[in-house]
Order: structure tokens, then sequence, then C-alpha cells
């Protein structure tokens, strides 16, 4: 089996709200897997129905190999879950809840769990309404990752986490990747999926509008070119392809698809190159550009470049 | 006074969130209305209710339940049955107060205040404003509602004011034990054990003193009847009441004062760092989370049981006049009497419990929308077997719950008449006779969660409907096809009655069809519904 997950055209509406609208979804077994989308896109109602816990209207969707609503309970003991909204029972302590998950699951390894309270720095003895959100977020997480399991399905799982923890988040998952487990991540802290993904599924609206890995997901996108010219760069800004030029005192700025960097770079050469400085897009800007509300990417393209 | 900035405010916000539950004022308010109406039917005469006086006067249930009676006139025996509200008011205003102070604390929406233009003080303030105010309410409706009865207006405001200052208290009480534990319920359970110990000191007290008992001077509770309403009027009682108020609501500020938002001065008691072995399955962590509620109902059944209970064997004492005495003969002597007493008070347990088997039901719901049954049911844990988990309390914690209040009135009726080899069977199977009606409400609740989740608190509605048809359609004389609606109307009256096993069977099998149609909805819905 190659395929941890597979949904196909899924589609889910609460009431009039349409919040799955033929979403494609796969994850590779083995892989991290980025599931990118602002708050509202569908990314917990994607997870809940690969859970088995919301009905699809319409589509398919295979889990390990198996029907998510029919074999809920035989899949669920093969993966663990952290839900991006922890809520503990506010009588159990966090160490109860730690081992209640695991043994409802495939089982707990307590090596490993010893290490990840140390590592997450938590104490398990404080009761359920004594943790901050943060330190909920802690328990589900280490509740999750000493889990038995082949699939970890996070849903934003560092909110509320400090960027100390964020970092032990990152270490740890960066191991577990060794580990040959399937992990869906679902976020919109771009960084920490570019440091952790293989892949990278951004969804809008119900709807996926990019899927690959990262350096795939680049070529659609621009570069961003400082230049330090000896003479006047004409004709920049009539190239196909350049988008925002700025020119001032012989420094220009601008964008260019990847697809029309060549030509570019010849007419800077052309003018004469003191000195350059290009960048590639980072997830902030592939993120921008796809839930700019004013339009889809290719009409942006057609409307800055006329 | 910048502590205090805002206070106003929050008492706006208050009254705007309780608005539907400050109902209970109104409702206590006027419970003594009926007082007037039942005695001035029952005891029409002087002599009537002089020998009333004195049978309540020796009957330890009565004098446990409601205290001493001061006099034999008809507002002074309103005032004696009244003696049971300075409970419920208590209870009712230190609810108030520590819902608007720990709990709003420990739900974190007293930091989102306390970022604003609002006092270190004014939360503590605006509550404890609340529940005084809500008081004063009370002692005005009660004293109105009774001078319209035709009783003397300066002692029915005393007996309102009395009952008020309860209330103050006990919300003062409310505010001091809010601040000292981090969690809303060990302040809740602190506040209702002082409530509990003011209650048991009067009982005491007015058990042992003849007249005016040293320790029921000692608790709140009874300081209502101590004002006389009605009799003399002793109105510094209240000065009792209104010092020992500051002197709460003082402590209660200098404590607030001395501690940070969120913590408590009690320190937060540490959990096990491990799970005990037990530990691995919906059910035993439903036993977790039902246990303290269980237990609690547990226990308030078993103080019913004995107090009314023991109440059984001084009804027969209370008939005096011929009339009555006829209508006792034809119900076949003293213990026809007891008897329907018994059987009328085990259809009242019933019916409150299935208040438990409600609350106890619907834990299923609140579990699913604080989304903490999502990350149980993406573990191996099936729908039906999570929810099994909570159905075995709606199921069998009304067994214990109604066991406990048999057990408790059978022995107690039994030791007061000689009989305990007899009395604890009848009176237990009197209490467990209810469980197919309770049955039929816990499912109602079921088929609310799982059919219509949104709408499941409407669950209650099905029982105040029971309540409704229990306690008013026998004196409003509904109609039989009206009154059948009720689960209750069809259980057999025990003690005393014929029990036949027909409308048990039925009851059950209707209950067991409601609860599987709610499951069956359950399996197929989206979970969570918020």
């Amino acid at each position: 089996m190659t395929e941890a997950i597979r949904a196909e055209g899924l589609v889910k509406a609460f009431g009039r709200t349409r919040a799955l609208d033929g979403l494609d979804l796969t994850v590779r077994t083995g892989e991290v897997h980025g599931f990118l989308g602002p708050n509202g896109a569908g990314k917990s109602t994607t997870i809940r129905v690969l859970l088995g816990l919301v009905r699809a209207d319409a589509g398919t969707a295979r889990l390990l190999g198996g029907d998510p609503w029919r074999d809920a309970t035989a899949l669920h003991r093969r993966l663990a879950y952290v839900p991006g909204d922890v809520t503990l029972w506010p009588n159990l302590s966090g160490g109860e809840v730690i081992d209640l998950l695991g043994r409802l699951r495939g089982g707990l390894d307590k090596r490993r769990r010893a290490d990840l309270l140390e590592r997450f720095d938590l104490d398990p003895r404080k009761k359920g309404r004594a943790y901050s959100k943060g330190n909920r977020q802690k328990v589900a997480l280490v509740a999750a990752l000493a889990s038995d399991v082949e699939l970890l399905i996070l849903d934003e799982p560092t909110s509320g986490l400090d960027p100390l923890m964020e970092e032990a988040f990152r270490e740890v998952i960066g191991e577990d990747r060794g580990n040959g487990r399937t992990v869906l991540l679902s976020s919109h802290i771009l960084a920490e999926v570019e440091a952790l993904c293989d892949r990278v599924t951004i969804i809008r609206e119900g709807r996926t509008v990019e899927t690959g890995t990262l350096a795939e997901l680049r070529h659609l996108t621009r570069v961003s070119i400082q230049a330090e010219l000896a003479g006047p760069a004409d004709g920049l800004a009539a190239l196909p392809g350049v988008h925002d030029l700025q020119a001032q005192d012989g420094r220009v700025r601008f964008d260019v698809e990847t697809g029309a960097l060549g030509a570019a770079l010849r007419h800077l050469t052309d003018a004469g190159v003191r000195g350059l400085t290009s960048q590639p897009p980072t997830l902030e800007e592939l993120f921008l550009r796809h839930y700019d509300r004013t339009g889809t990417p290719g009409e942006k393209h057609a409307e800055v470049s006329r | 006074m910048t502590t205090l900035t805002g206070t106003g405010k929050l008492v706006r916000l208050i009254l705007r969130r309780d608005r539907l539950l400050m109902l209970w004022i109104p409702f206590v308010a006027l419970v003594p209305i009926s007082y007037v109406a039942s005695i001035n039917e029952i005891y029409p005469t002087a002599a009537a209710r002089q020998q009333y006086a004195d049978a309540s006067m020796n009957s330890a249930g009565f004098v446990a339940l409601y205290g001493r009676p001061f006099g034999s006139g008809l507002g002074e025996l309103v005032a004696w049955r009244a003696g049971f509200l300075p409970l419920i008011v208590g209870l009712f205003s230190l609810l108030t107060v520590i819902r608007h102070t720990r709990t709003e604390e420990e739900a974190g929406r007293r930091e989102l205040l306390g970022a604003t233009v609002v006092g270190r003080h004014s939360g503590l303030a605006a509550a404890l404003t609340v529940a005084s105010g809500a008081n004063l309410v009370l002692a005005l409706l009660m004293g109105a509602a009774l001078a319209g009865q035709g009783l003397p207006v300066a002692g029915s405001l005393a007996l309102g004011v009395g009952c008020a200052a309860a209330g103050w208290v006990f919300a003062a009480v409310g505010g001091l034990t809010a601040q000292l534990t981090e969690g809303a319920g060990g302040a809740r359970g602190i506040a209702v054990v002082a409530l509990g110990a003011a209650y048991v000191l009067r009982i005491a007290g007015d058990l042992a003193g003849q007249g005016e008992g040293v320790l029921s001077w000692l608790s709140p509770i009874s300081w209502v009847l101590r004002i006389h309403p009605y009799g003399e009027g002793s109105l510094w009682v209240l000065a009792l009441a209104a010092g020992l108020t500051a002197v709460l609501a003082v402590a209660a500020v200098a404590l607030s004062a001395r501690r940070d938002v969120g913590a408590g001065l009690l320190p937060a008691r540490l959990g096990p760092a491990t799970a005990a072995p037990g530990l691995r399955t919906p059910l035993s962590l439903a036993w977790r989370l039902h246990r303290s509620l269980l237990a609690g109902w547990m226990a308030g059944f078993a103080v019913l049981g004995v107090v009314l209970g023991g109440l059984a064997d001084s009804i027969g004492d209370l008939v005096h006049d011929n009339q009555m005495q006829d209508i006792l003969a034809r119900m076949g002597g003293k213990g026809g009497l007891i008897d329907a007493y018994l059987a009328g008070i085990m259809g009242l347990f019933g019916l409150i419990a299935a208040g438990y088997a409600i609350q106890a039901t619907l834990r299923l719901r609140s579990e699913e929308s604080a989304l903490r049954a999502e990350p149980l049911l993406a573990t191996s844990v099936g729908r039906l077997r999570w929810a099994g988990s909570h159905i075995a309390f709606s199921v069998l914690g009304p067994v214990a719950v109604l066991a406990a209040a048999g057990l408790a009135a059978g022995l107690t009726h039994g030791l007061n008449t000689g009989d305990v080899g007899r009395q604890v069977p009848r009176v237990l199977a009197g209490a467990l006779v209810q469980l197919p009606a309770v049955w039929v409400l816990a499912a109602i609740a079921i088929a609310l969660s799982g059919l219509l989740p949104r709408l499941a608190p409407a669950a209650w509605v099905a029982l105040a409907a029971c309540l409704f048809f229990g306690l008013v359609g026998p004196v409003a004389q509904l109609g039989q096809g009206l009154m059948d609606v009720s689960p209750f109307t069809h259980i057999p009256k025990a003690p005393g009655g014929a029990v036949s096993a027909t409308p048990l069977v039925w009851l059950v099998l209707i209950a067991a069809a409601i609860a599987a149609t709610g499951l069956a909805g359950l399996r197929r819905r989206d979970i969570p519904t918020l």
C-alpha cells in the first residue's frame, strides 16, 4: 500500500454553507504531508470525514486501505489524532488522559511517553482544568506521539505552543519521519510546513487549489529580484512575466515568473550588474496569492501583465 | 474606589445573562401562599391549629424539616412551614455568586473582562450586588404576596426579610469560598457544606432544646423563625444577619486582594502522573465523570428518605377532626393513610430521580459539545460503546438513587414503628417500582441527544410536563386521557396498592424503543454537531 489517505471529490454541506466542495487529498505512506488553508477552508471537516466522525455528502475516501466511515473502530487502532481545539476532562490528570487515549488506541510506548513529557516540559500530574491552552495541546500531542500507530493526523498541533515548544515539536516529527510513520499535518503556520513536509496540499473554500512538493509549487510562482545596476534598464517593465517593478537611483526591484527569469536576467546583464540578490518565494507568498480574495492567481497575472 | 470601577456594567451583564434563572425569585417568593391556602383548608379553626402546632412540636420529623412553631396563629404556622425556604434561598444565592465569580474566572472570561476598564473587586461586588438585590426583591414579593392573602403586613414583610437574610449571608459565603479554590466545583462544594452544616446545626438545636435551642442560634438558617414574624417581631435578629454578611463580604474582598486572577488560596490538588490500570475503557472513564454526581444524588436522596420516612408515623396523628377521621377509616385506618403517604413520597422520589436520569444522560451531549467526545471516537471506541458508557449511568444510576431513598425511608419508618423487617422491603419496592417511568424520561433524553442533538435540553421540558401532570393534574382535575401521557401515571401506588407487572413491562418496552431510535440516529449523524 503506497497511499495512506486518498480522498476524491469530497463534498459536505452544513445547512446552506458548503464546507467541502469537491476536495481531493492524497497522502503517500511514510510522508509528512502539509495540509494548508486559512481558517474555515475545510481542513478540520476533511479530517473529521477521514476519521469517520462526519459523513461526506459525496465523494470517496480511503484511509489505510479501509472505509473511514464503515471501518472506523478498526482503522482507529492504527492512527492517532490531535484535534485543533483540545479540551480535557476537568477532573482527570494529564497523565491519566495520555494513558487512557494510548490504551484506547493500539497501545503506548512508555519510554517514549517519558521522553516526550520531558521534551515538552509537561507536568502530567495537573488536573485537566488547571492546564493552559498550550499545555492541553501538549497532553494531546504526547498521547498521540507516544502511541504505537502508523498514521498521525494532527490538526493545527502547535496552536497555543510557545516558539520553544514549536521547535521541540518539529524535532520530534523530524525524527518520526525516519520511522516510516505517515503524518497529515494541517496548519496555517507556513514555516512549520516548510520545515517539516515532503508534500503539501493547499485548500481554499473547500476545494484543493494546489498539491505537490514544495519544489513543484515554487515552479508556479515568482522569484523576487533586487539588483544594483550600472546603467538604466529601460524596457524591463515591458518584458513578459515581470511584475511590480520599482526603479530608483540605479536600483531595481521586481518579481519575475520562473519561466521568464532567463530573459529578465539577460536584460539586467546588458545594463551592467553591480549587485544582485534573488529570493525564492516563501510559502507565505504562495499562500497570499492563493487566498487573495480578488481572484484566482491566473486572473491576477493577466491583470498585472497588461 | 478604582477597584470597583465598572461594577454597574457588570451588574447589567449578570442580569442580562441570568434573566431566565432569576425566575427562582418569584417562584420561591410565592410558595408560602400555598401554605396559607392549605392550612386554612385543613385546620380552619383555632382549636384545630392549636392541635396541629402541638402535634408538630412533638414530631421529630417535622421539627427537623421546618423547626419549631412559635405559635398557632395562621401567620405563625405559615412562617413555621416556611422554615425550609431559607435553605433554598441560601443555596440559590451562593450558587449565583459563585457562578459569576469563580466560574467566570475558571472559564477565562474574567481575564477578558479584567483587561478592560473594570476594577479588581468589581466582579465580586457585582455578583454580591445582584444576589443581595435578588433577595431584596424576594423579600418584598413574599411580603406583598402574604399581605395580599390577608395576613398582617408587618409580619409578612418580616418573614420575607427573614428568608432574604439567609440569602444575604450565604451569598457572602459563596463570595468567600470563591476565593479559596481554583475550580468552581470546589468552591460550590465548600459553600454547600457550610449551608448543610448550618442546616444540621438548626436541626440539632431544635431537636435538643425545648423552645430556644442554643445550637440553633448559631445557624443563619434558623434566624427567620427567631425573628418571630407575626409574633413579637424581634427585628434585631436582622442586625445579626447583616453583621455576619458584612464580615464575610469584607473577608472575601480581603482574600480577593491577596491573590492573582485565576489562582485560589488553597493549592490545586495534583492528580496521579499515570492512569490506574483500570482506566482503559469508556466505561471506566464514564465512572470517573459520573461518580461524584451519582454520589451527591444518592446522599441527597438518602437524607430526604430519612426525613420524609421519619415523618410517616406521625402522619396519622395529625388528623383530628371527624370529617378527616372518616376519610382515614375509608383509607384503611392509620396504616392505610401512612401507606398512601409513603406511596405519594415514592412517586415524588420517582419524579426527582428522573431529573438525575436526564442530567446523567445529557452528559453524553455535553461531552460532545465540549469537544471531548471527538478524541475518544477517534480511538478504537465505537459510537455505541461510547454512548453506552454514559447510558449505563442513566439506566443504573436511578436504581442506586431510588434504592438509597427507599432504604433510608424504609429503615427510618421501620425503626419508628419497630417493624424494620416488614417496612424496609415494602418501602424499597415502592421506590424501585418507579424505575420504568424514570427510564422513559432517560430514553427521551437519549433520543433527543441522538436525533436532535441541539434540542437535547428539551428533555427537561418532558420532565416538567410530568411534574405538572403529577402535582397539579389531580388538583386541577385534568382528564385521564391527558394524565395518561405521563409515564408516572401508570406506576402502581406502592406500598399499599396492588402492583401489576403489565404497565411496568410496557413502560420498559417503550423506553427501550425510544432509546433504540435515538441510538440509531447517533450512529448516523455527524459528531460533533454543534
